[in-house]
């Protein structure tokens, strides 16, 4: 508690002088590297580090019957851990609320984009479809595990090849040539925090820390430039100029990402 | 433009659904209150400020507000299994968040409020008919409270904002098909402390929606505040 408070006053007076304590602007985000696979076990598989922030996600798919109400679609589940080997403060046991709600913003992103192309993931109609599972877990958290675990799981999605089936079983370990149908609209997750009435991206842990309110924009930047997913976080509100700017702000770095992302896939 | 041009239970596109508010519903409570949009029936309750146990879990300089938003089992279709699940874990925190900053929680040290919501009944929007009731319900238990909060779902379906988006719109499929974005505003600072969406929207659109959301919330408060001066009573509008 006391030494929160000493950094929190800490990175308030900084950031008054227009300063971070690892010397990046207010919106900038720390480096970024992509390493895939993961797992040669995997469908697909990356690594992804922000900084000292690491997140690793993986694809594995298998075959199931439809949803009722999609009957001609794949399925998608996304999960994710925040692991006690990757933060003092994360405990095991059953997924808290913060790695619940990380998983459903994914989630979200990843479906509402039409990312993954799930049409062509029916083998079947109404009988045999794909069920995808992207499962992400944190190995370092310094920060920002949200924006961290978008580009993981794109990076995973696009280096994914389709298991080979024989007579309706999958074939495990035994992979095609096709590569998980994906369209255009990549799932970008750009996430704000504020602190002391500043507004910064991709915050390091102790900055995570001190934050007083947050705000996650998925959007995509495809051809199309749409907002798929967002959720306030923390307990301080913002004005509607504020989730303006960060809309605003959260294309613009949307697409740099996108562009270092495809660089570094390359 | 858009495929959607008139709504399938006829309101205007910036209409909410029948609303109905009543304060005191919960004699047991510190404070409750029930509200529903339509056919989205919601009640809250309040207890507290008490003592928080177990003791670590205390914050020494400010209270505790805890928020447990569930589902009946029989308030849709299908039934839903009781017990917490990922859904509901995450609308508890995101309720959780819109009502701590209007909360005066400096005023009560190691205390804890706890807030329950329960859909007895689903058409959509349950968070935010939960979160209009989980104010009033604040309000009676006399919680020293900075502001007063109102919520409410923006929807688009393909290119059309509607307000107060009911279960056939959430699942409207032409076109760019349906977002849903729950809103909560603070009653005198406008200020925005819970805000979701899921779906498609571009920035245009988005700016359209806050706008909707600040004119309905609005119009929720009027209502809140009423039926806090009319306890027992059932304020409809």
């Amino acid at each position: 508690m006391e030494n929160s408070n000493i950094n929190k006053q800490a990175i308030l007076n900084y950031l008054n002088s227009g300063k971070r304590f690892d010397g990046r602007k207010e919106l900038e985000y720390r480096d970024l590297t992509i390493e895939t696979p993961v797992s040669n076990k995997a469908e697909g598989s990356a690594r992804v580090k922000l900084g000292n922030t690491e997140v690793v996600a993986g694809i594995k798919m298998s075959l199931g019957e439809p949803y009722p109400d999609s009957q001609d679609k794949g399925n998608l589940s996304v999960t994710a851990e925040f692991t006690p080997m990757s933060n003092s403060d994360y405990e095991p046991g059953p997924p808290q609320i913060d790695s619940i709600e990380l998983a459903r913003i994914i989630d979200r992103g990843v479906r509402e984009s039409g990312f993954i192309d799930l049409k062509k993931l029916c083998v079947k109609g109404g009988e045999l479809v794909w069920n995808m599972f992207i499962d992400i877990y944190s190995e370092n958290a310094d920060g920002n595990l949200l924006d961290a675990a978008a580009i993981a799981v794109i990076a995973a999605l696009k280096t994914a090849k389709v298991p080979k089936i024989e007579n309706d079983k999958v074939l495990f370990g035994e992979w095609t040539e096709h590569n998980v149908p994906l369209t255009e609209m990549m799932p970008l997750v750009v996430t704000f925090h504020k602190i002391g009435g500043k507004m910064i991206l991709d915050p390091t842990y102790l900055e995570e820390e001190v934050s007083t309110g947050r705000i996650t924009i998925g959007v995509s930047v495809g051809k199309q430039e749409r907002i798929h997913s967002m959720q306030k976080g923390k307990e301080e509100p913002m004005s509607a100029e504020e989730v303006e700017f960060c809309v605003d702000e959260a294309f613009k770095k949307a697409k740099e990402l996108k562009t270092k992302i495809d660089k570094l896939l390359k | 433009m858009s495929s959607y041009k008139k709504r399938y239970d006829g309101r205007k596109f910036d209409e909410m659904r029948p609303i109905k508010a009543q304060v005191g519903v919960i004699p047991n409570a510190d404070g409750s209150a029930r509200f529903s949009f339509g056919n989205t029936k919601a009640i809250a309750a309040v207890y507290g400020p008490k003592q928080l146990h177990p003791q670590h879990m205390q914050i020494p300089d400010k209270g505790l507000l805890r928020c447990n938003y569930t589902m009946m089992s029989f308030s849709v279709t299908e039934r839903i299994k009781p017990g917490p699940s990922r859904r509901s874990q995450e609308i508890s925190k995101v309720t959780e968040w819109a009502l701590s900053s209007i909360v005066d929680l400096e005023r009560f040290p190691s205390a804890v409020i706890d807030v329950h919501i329960m859909i007895e009944q689903a058409d959509a929007s349950t968070r935010c008919a939960g979160i209009n009731a989980a104010v009033m319900a604040l309000v009676q238990a006399g919680i020293p409270m900075k502001e007063m909060a109102s919520s409410v779902s923006i929807g688009k379906c393909d290119e059309t904002i509607v307000t107060d988006v009911s279960k056939e719109e959430e699942d409207y499929e032409d076109g760019e098909g349906a977002t849903d974005m729950p809103f909560t505003i603070l009653s005198n600072t406008k200020r925005i402390s819970h805000l979701q969406l899921d779906g498609k929207v571009s920035q245009e659109k988005f700016s359209e929606a806050i706008k909707a959301a600040m004119k309905a919330t609005e119009k929720i408060h009027e209502i809140q505040v009423k039926a806090l001066k009319n306890i027992g009573e059932v304020i409809e509008a």
